[in-house]
């Protein structure tokens, strides 16, 4: 008896290149991930992805699985391939370096720039006192489980249209730090949040709610920074 | 500046709801039994109530379809906010200036 395969088709090179295919056993429980590296090991030692965890934490396998953008790692092939065929592709909306890997620069430096915590304390102060039940808090708790793996901005629509628009991942961590009470610069990150290429660029589509992998929503994240413009408008802000 | 034309696109979406509704069901008053341009000013001259409610609408769609046009601009034609904003005002300015000489001919024009 013959023992089953896929078929696995990783784009190599940059903005030109082709796709390459290989016959990878296989196996059960297999991620996508485990079977881009078994391209490498075996067939390809030169393909370049990106990987760490492995177990869905650290964010770095994302790539595009079947023209969607997925956290490899946890993505099982069964479950996504297309009668026996996986295609990989790195993630859109960023620039391609080689094969799998894509330049994340553009992205961090968004994050960076509305989501960078700013203490009100020193080190030596005290911990902060928070009501686990406020509004505020719960507001940031349902958001700040992100683990900056650029799913969201792969999949949005706006950041593919719009270079300067921060994009969902960003914007939902403004959101979090807009909503905690710890947040020396939650001002300052709201005013970067509601400018040029900030929350009122969104279309509320959905799709970075849609591909999340660890089942956050951006779009209700940025639907209260908007709600909150509007409030700042009216009561001066 | 971002923040205000979002609450802007907001408010003057609030106000042409209604005002729309008016218009769309007083097109189909004004055209049971022909439409004549006699009937249509007889209505309308010299009528403070309806110059206030298309002055509204000029003012309002100007501002919601120069908003919505500089976005399509950054988003679809790429370009860059200084160049979109220019754009965008001239044609809300082309609006306001088309409409309000439609509403002036209409209240303030010869009987």
């Amino acid at each position: 008896m013959t023992e089953p395969t896929i078929d696995i088709r990783v784009w190599r090179g940059t903005d030109q290149g082709h796709f390459e295919s290989h016959r990878i056993p296989a196996r059960e429980n297999q991620t996508v991930l485990d079977a881009v590296t078994e391209v490498q090991r075996s067939h390809a030692p030169d393909l370049a992805y990106r990987f760490a965890c492995r177990v869905g934490v650290c964010g770095s396998c994302a790539m595009t699985v079947n023209g969607r953008p997925r956290w490899t790692c946890r993505t099982h092939v069964k479950r996504v391939a297309d009668a026996g065929v996986i295609t990989v592709e790195p993630l859109r909306n960023l620039p391609r370096i080689r094969d799998l890997v894509c330049d994340m620069s553009d992205f961090f430096e968004k994050w960076g720039r509305v989501g960078t915590f700013e203490g009100t304390e020193s080190r030596d102060a005290r911990p902060a006192r928070i009501d686990a039940s406020s509004r505020e808090r719960r507001a940031a708790d349902a958001a700040v489980q992100c683990i900056n793996c650029a799913v969201c901005y792969a999949a949005c629509d706006v950041v593919s249209w719009d270079p300067s628009y921060l994009g969902p991942a960003a914007l939902n961590r403004a959101w979090t730090l807009a909503n905690d009470a710890r947040a020396a610069n939650a001002k300052t990150v709201r005013r970067e949040a509601l400018g040029a290429g900030g929350c009122g660029s969104c279309h509320s589509h959905g799709a970075c709610m849609a591909a999340c992998p660890v089942g956050l929503s951006p779009t209700r994240s940025i639907a209260g920074l908007k709600r909150q413009s509007l409030l700042d408008l009216l009561g001066g802000g | 500046m971002e923040a205000r034309l979002f609450a802007l696109q907001r408010l003057t979406a609030l106000i042409l709801v209604p005002l729309v509704l008016v218009h769309l069901a007083l097109i189909l008053y004004a055209i049971r039994g022909g439409l004549t341009a006699a009937e249509i000013l007889g209505r309308t001259q010299g009528s403070l109530a309806w110059a206030s409610f298309y002055g509204l609408f000029v003012l309002a769609a100007a501002t919601h379809g120069a908003v919505g046009l500089r976005n399509i601009l950054v988003e679809w034609a790429r370009l860059a906010r200084p160049l979109a904003n220019r754009v965008a005002l001239t044609a809300a300015l082309v609006l306001l200036l088309l409409g309000v000489r439609a509403v002036w001919a209409v209240i303030m024009g010869p009987t």
